[in-house]
């Protein structure tokens, strides 16, 4: 019979290469062979998905929620959560103090917080799922008590003013006021406080995510475990009404990598959602956000930041009791009440120039010593007696342009839409901000709570919408 | 079911005593004795009892019709200077209620009510509101409690004995209400540690009188109780 040797005798070396190959692939095919095209892809994420959302935090969540309650017909849209992180180990949502407040400066913060309170109290209906347990998020309608000194007191009024605009059961104390409700705070510098009577309080982030993430798996929506490596996108040009040239990209293909593994699944896709909370930035990177040259709309990157923030978890035993609300001091430094054990939960944000490396989640404890402990033992005469028992560091999504989140679509990455750099208040503002996206994917503009000053647009013009109460 | 038909109202007294539904009466029978039978109305029941015991159909339509009668809002009411005004045995309240619109409302028993969160709305506005008896009302929790502060300055005794919603997070919302000088918050199943929380809550409001779980219970018995429990013997 014929078979290569033969031809090889006859034919140039070139032939007997090619031969080989043939029949090397050949062989390949039979049973037996390497070549196997129907292997188990189970473990990788569908080929098509209309949804992409990167990032499965609750702010993931409470979109991929919102799509799925919100789509025309049942099953129109089939959405794809991708997370890095299964155990949730290093995300923000976890690592909060879980605290829900109205007192904001930024109306639409206090409509947000508003929408966002309604849906916690209701949650077992928004988030109900067949056969099983109802929630019970643990929600300490507690308050919080804001301290202002005399610098601030002016702002404080007249936030004070547009939360109660805004439907916030807000009130403002004098210092002789606040020694009456609280004696145990020393308000010598305290010039005016302002305390949330209602709607706000602190609860469990945990139960919250676990309570979204069985009710979209219930609605079908698909879980990931991966890592987004690569946008494909294609790009056309346009021309601006002065005459501009701007490039307009549509991402085609999103690439998520599997952990450990070099396999990878090119998911197409029509829609990609930013949620990756601090690691946003990177990943508007790969979708091309801020290529171009600097001050112009191509070369605006997405301000979104890691910032590492310390939370410690210290037992007083003559500390405030159990009326204590979330107290917030004029130099930035918080506590809370933590159970039933006179324990307590606080921390304070760095300033700019003591920004901790956000390289890993290791915990500075001269930071307590030095930063947190002398305003908390100064406004809180008790705490001079404390033991630290726990501590822990999370990352915050910090917005370094006006620390409010950034919600919408890039004017030109077409379908890429962005939620996140809330900066320390996502938690609070999930759902409602879940509810915004949704609207602007399926509706193409805002219907409840109009976040249009939320926009991308706002890092090029330069409009900042400071938020000036965040801890 | 009209005001008018059967019988007269039962008088527009003040202190009326309604039947009470859920303990004495067993079925549509029961419910007939326990209402105190004026002259007139004997001899029509007793027909109708008649026909319920003779027929399944008369039967189910009085079952049906007490049914309904027992999901309306069972409130019970005092008014300034006054008795309690109860609703009668059809769940109306006598004719000259209505001219007690100006005056305040001073104790609203809303005990076993399915009152919410939204239906806290009424309640709130009555600003002379002294004592409020939410007793084994099933749907009030702790958001409920985070409501109650309007009432902070009049409101002097506050009932919550048996709601199985309310926990040690919506207690500490009481602080508001610094008038209060009774609080029962006996018999609360969702909170986890009512002898702790007793004592949390009467830091809390130093001028209240609460009373709730011994807060003893709970606590391991002493040496000479054990010993006294072993010496014992196991009764045959």
């Amino acid at each position: 019979a014929h078979d290569g040797k033969t031809v090889g005798r006859l034919g140039e070396g070139n032939q007997n290469g090619k031969l080989s190959e043939i029949k090397k692939k050949i062989q390949s095919v039979l049973p037996g062979g390497a070549w196997n095209p129907l292997y188990n892809t189970s473990h990788l994420p569908p080929e098509h998905s209309d949804v992409v959302i990167v990032g499965g935090g609750v702010i993931g969540l409470s979109v991929a929620y919102w799509l799925k309650r919100l789509e025309k017909r049942r099953g129109a849209i089939r959405v794809l959560v991708v997370e890095r992180d299964h155990t949730y180990s290093r995300a923000s949502t976890v690592l909060s103090v879980g605290g829900i407040r109205q007192q904001f400066s930024v109306p639409e913060n206090i409509q947000l917080s508003l929408f966002s309170i309604e849906f916690l109290r209701n949650i077992n209906e928004y988030l109900a799922v067949v056969d099983d347990p109802p929630l019970d998020i643990q929600f300490n309608p507690a308050g919080y008590l804001l301290l202002a000194s005399e610098k601030g007191a002016a702002v404080m009024e007249s936030n004070v003013k547009v939360q109660r605009q805004e439907g916030a059961k807000v009130c403002l104390m004098s210092p002789e006021q606040l020694r009456n409700k609280f004696p145990w705070i020393n308000t010598e510098g305290v010039a005016l406080a302002s305390y949330g009577m209602e709607h706000e309080g602190w609860f469990d982030p945990w139960c919250l995510l676990q309570g979204l993430r069985r009710k979209v798996q219930s609605m079908g929506v698909l879980f990931c475990h991966g890592e987004v490596t690569r946008f494909v996108s294609s790009s056309s040009h346009a021309v601006t009404t002065s005459g501009e040239e701007v490039t307009l990209k549509r991402i085609h293909e999103v690439h998520v990598k599997r952990d450990h593994s070099l396999e990878y699944q090119p998911v197409e896709c029509a829609i990609v959602i930013n949620a990756a909370g601090a690691w946003s930035g990177q990943i508007a990177e790969l979708a091309g956000v801020g290529k171009g040259p600097p001050g112009t709309l191509q070369g605006t990157r997405l301000p979104v930041e890691l910032r590492k923030r310390y939370v410690y978890f210290w037992h007083c035993p003559q500390g405030p009791g159990l009326e204590t609300p979330f107290v917030i001091d004029a130099s930035g430094a918080y506590f809370r009440r933590e159970g039933l054990g006179n324990n307590y939960l606080g921390g304070c944000s760095p300033t700019e120039e003591e920004e901790p490396d956000p390289g890993n989640l290791e915990v500075d404890h001269d930071f307590f010593q030095n930063k947190v402990w002398p305003p908390l033992a100064q406004r809180v005469p008790a705490f001079e007696t404390l033991k630290v028992r726990n501590a822990w560091a999370g990352y915050y999504d910090y917005n370094t342009f006006d620390q409010n989140g950034v919600v919408g679509p890039h004017p030109l990455v077409v379908n890429m839409y962005f939620a996140t750099g809330f900066s320390g208040h996502g938690l609070q503002q999930a759902p409602a901000v879940g509810r915004a996206v949704a609207e602007m994917v399926l509706d193409g503009h805002f219907q409840t709570i109009n976040l249009s000053p939320f926009l991308f647009n706002r890092f090029y013009l330069g409009v900042k919408v400071q938020e000036h109460n965040i801890i | 079911m009209k005001a008018g038909g059967r019988g007269k109202l039962g008088g527009t007294r003040l202190h009326l005593v309604t039947p009470v539904w859920n303990r004495s009466t067993r079925g549509i029978r029961g419910l007939s004795r326990a209402v105190g039978p004026e002259g007139s109305q004997k001899k029509g029941r007793s027909l109708l009892q008649f026909l319920a015991d003779r027929f399944y159909d008369v039967q189910a339509l009085r079952e049906y019709l007490l049914r309904k009668q027992v999901l309306t809002v069972h409130q019970k009411n005092r008014f300034q200077g006054k008795e309690w005004i109860r609703s009668n045995a059809r769940g109306h309240f006598p004719l000259d209620f209505v001219t007690f619109q100006a005056v305040p409302v001073e104790a609203v028993d809303a005990s076993g009510c399915a009152i919410n969160y939204q239906g806290l709305d009424s309640l709130l506005a009555l600003k002379e509101l002294q004592s409020l008896w939410l007793q084994r009302c099933p749907h009030v929790d702790d958001w409920c409690l985070s409501r109650l502060h309007p009432l902070a300055n009049s409101l002097q005794e506050l009932s919550l004995a048996g709601c199985p919603r309310i926990s040690e997070r919506g207690l500490a919302c009481l602080h508001h209400l610094q008038n209060l000088r009774r609080l029962d918050i006996s018999d609360l199943p969702a909170v986890s540690n009512p002898g702790l929380t007793q004592i949390l809550v009467e830091e809390m409001l130093p001028s209240c009188e609460v009373l709730g779980a011994d807060w003893a219970q709970g606590l391991k018995s002493g040496p000479e109780e054990q010993s006294r429990d072993t010496a014992s013997p196991i009764p045959a």
